[in-house]
């Protein structure tokens, strides 16, 4: 199981949780098992099998898109991070 | 026993004295001014160097190892020249002379002086605690004080910020924001007071600023940053932006502007009890659209006014944010340049992930394709 740190904007779908585990060796595993398991945070970040364009997924430090995509490999233990961008400053 | 006057004329014909046109004559010598510290900082000869008289025989070897090269000594008359000339001849300096009319005459003739640049004893005062780091010192701090910081926001972001670069001594400071303050402000924004509730925030801003440091020039925008504005307000020169913006239309107009006017950006943002800090560097390392190619839907972008946020929360990222800046102004340290620092306030958790440069951004990559200003808050609300 991997561990998948949400955003505070994304919190509600996962029942307010701010952590929630997943299983997978890749990414894709990965959102794939996220969404069985929460369909509602699943389909924010994964729809029709891609990531959605507005999210970045962090394994271990690097997103993914500048890695393997959804082919990234996912070691077990690794962190996983969630994170949409954020604007607020005031 | 002889008396000063009689010394002096003694003195002064046992060793060699020179008028300033004689001395700018002489191929390749050392100037060495002998004056009190004070004297010096008040104005000296260009490329002299100072060596005060009462130091004289103890650092002379060090700043002219060449016994044989000329050496033009001076002081404010040309009295004290005459001593300090014969203690260089009587520690084997070959080639020595006495700069008749000393540095009075110098500026009297019109020829060219150098002021130094040292900090006045109040801002020696004032700076001690910056001046006395080896990485900042008296150079450091006079650095910052040339600076010219741009904070986009005075809210929850720019008041830490604007109140910890006033401290740090920052000599102009200029703030864009169209608010006002009230009430719900004063939970967290820490530059406004019940004062100035009712008050531009810039105003109230910088009002706070001027209380705490007067040597902050502050220039203030009550404006909304918007394309038509961004140009005429960089265009006034900064060396730093720091964006506490509250919306996603300005962090995507922000990054344009920097990136075409070659600006480093730190970027902060929050919500709730979490942060993001991050420093964009045009050309350096990856920009905003980078990161975040597109905007999240506005379902998933509340603002801190829909959302909440901890009241401590902008203090820590704000801050986090100035030291960037301070850095960046400095030239000191590593910069997060590439990095996003993730701050979460309940679990007391810093982490980092890596930014790339995309070679396909459209503003900073290999081929843009967004060159000019666009409609930002139809770029946001579209998706």
């Amino acid at each position: 199981m991997t561990v998948v740190r949400v955003p505070p904007v994304l919190r509600q779908e996962a029942g307010g949780a701010r952590e929630v585990e997943a299983a997978g060796s890749t990414v894709r595993e990965l959102l794939e098992d996220l969404e069985r398991r929460l369909p509602a945070l699943g389909a924010r970040v994964y729809t029709e099998g891609e990531i959605q364009p507005f999210v970045n997924v962090y394994v271990d430090g690097e997103d993914v898109r500048t890695r393997g995509g959804l082919e990234t490999p996912v070691r077990e233990g690794a962190t996983v991070i969630l994170l949409p961008a954020m604007a607020g400053g005031r | 026993m002889a008396g000063y006057r009689e010394l002096l004329e003694q003195t002064r014909s046992e060793i060699a004295e020179i008028d300033a046109r004689g001395a700018r004559e002489l191929p390749s010598a050392l100037w060495v001014d002998v004056r009190e510290s004070d004297e010096w900082q008040e104005g000296h000869i260009p490329g002299a160097k100072h060596v005060p008289r009462g130091n004289l025989e103890s650092r002379i070897e060090t700043t002219a190892p060449d016994k044989a090269a000329p050496i033009v000594l001076y002081c404010s008359a040309g009295n004290r020249s005459v001593f300090a000339a014969k203690t260089l001849g009587e520690l084997g300096y070959a080639d020595v002379y006495s700069l008749v009319g000393g540095f009075t005459d110098w500026k009297r003739n019109g020829y060219d002086i150098a002021v130094p640049r040292v900090l006045s004893p109040e801002r020696r005062t004032r700076y001690s605690r910056h001046t006395l780091i080896p990485e900042i010192g008296e150079e450091g701090q006079l650095r910052l004080l040339d600076s010219r910081i741009l904070l986009i926001g005075a809210g929850g972001l720019g008041s830490p910020a604007s109140l910890y670069l006033a401290a740090a001594g920052v000599g102009t400071l200029g703030i864009v924001d169209a608010d006002i303050v009230d009430e719900t402000n004063l939970q967290r924004q820490v530059a406004h007071s019940l004062e100035t509730l009712g008050a531009p925030k810039v105003d109230s801003a910088k009002r706070a600023i001027n209380a705490l440091n007067p040597d902050v020039d502050v220039r203030t925008y009550r404006e909304r940053l918007t394309s038509e504005n961004v140009d005429r307000i960089l265009d006034e020169g900064w060396d730093v932006i720091v964006d506490g913006a509250d919306n996603f239309p300005t962090r995507y107009l922000v990054n344009d502007a920097s990136v075409w006017h070659d600006i480093p950006v730190v970027h902060g943002s929050i919500y709730r009890f979490e942060g993001q800090v991050t420093v964009f560097k045009p050309q350096v390392g990856p920009c905003y659209r980078c990161l975040f190619p597109e905007p999240p839907p506005p379902e998933l972008a509340p603002s801190c006014a829909e959302g909440g946020v901890l009241g401590v929360l902008p203090g820590i990222v704000g801050s986090l944010q100035t030291n960037e800046a301070l850095k960046l102004a400095l030239g000191i340290g590593e910069p997060l340049i590439g990095r996003l620092l993730l701050f979460d306030a309940l679990a007391t958790d810093f982490s980092e992930v890596r930014i790339e440069r995309r070679s396909d951004c459209p503003v900073c990559g290999e081929q843009p394709t967004i060159t000019d200003y666009i409609d930002y808050v139809e770029f946001c609300a579209a998706r």
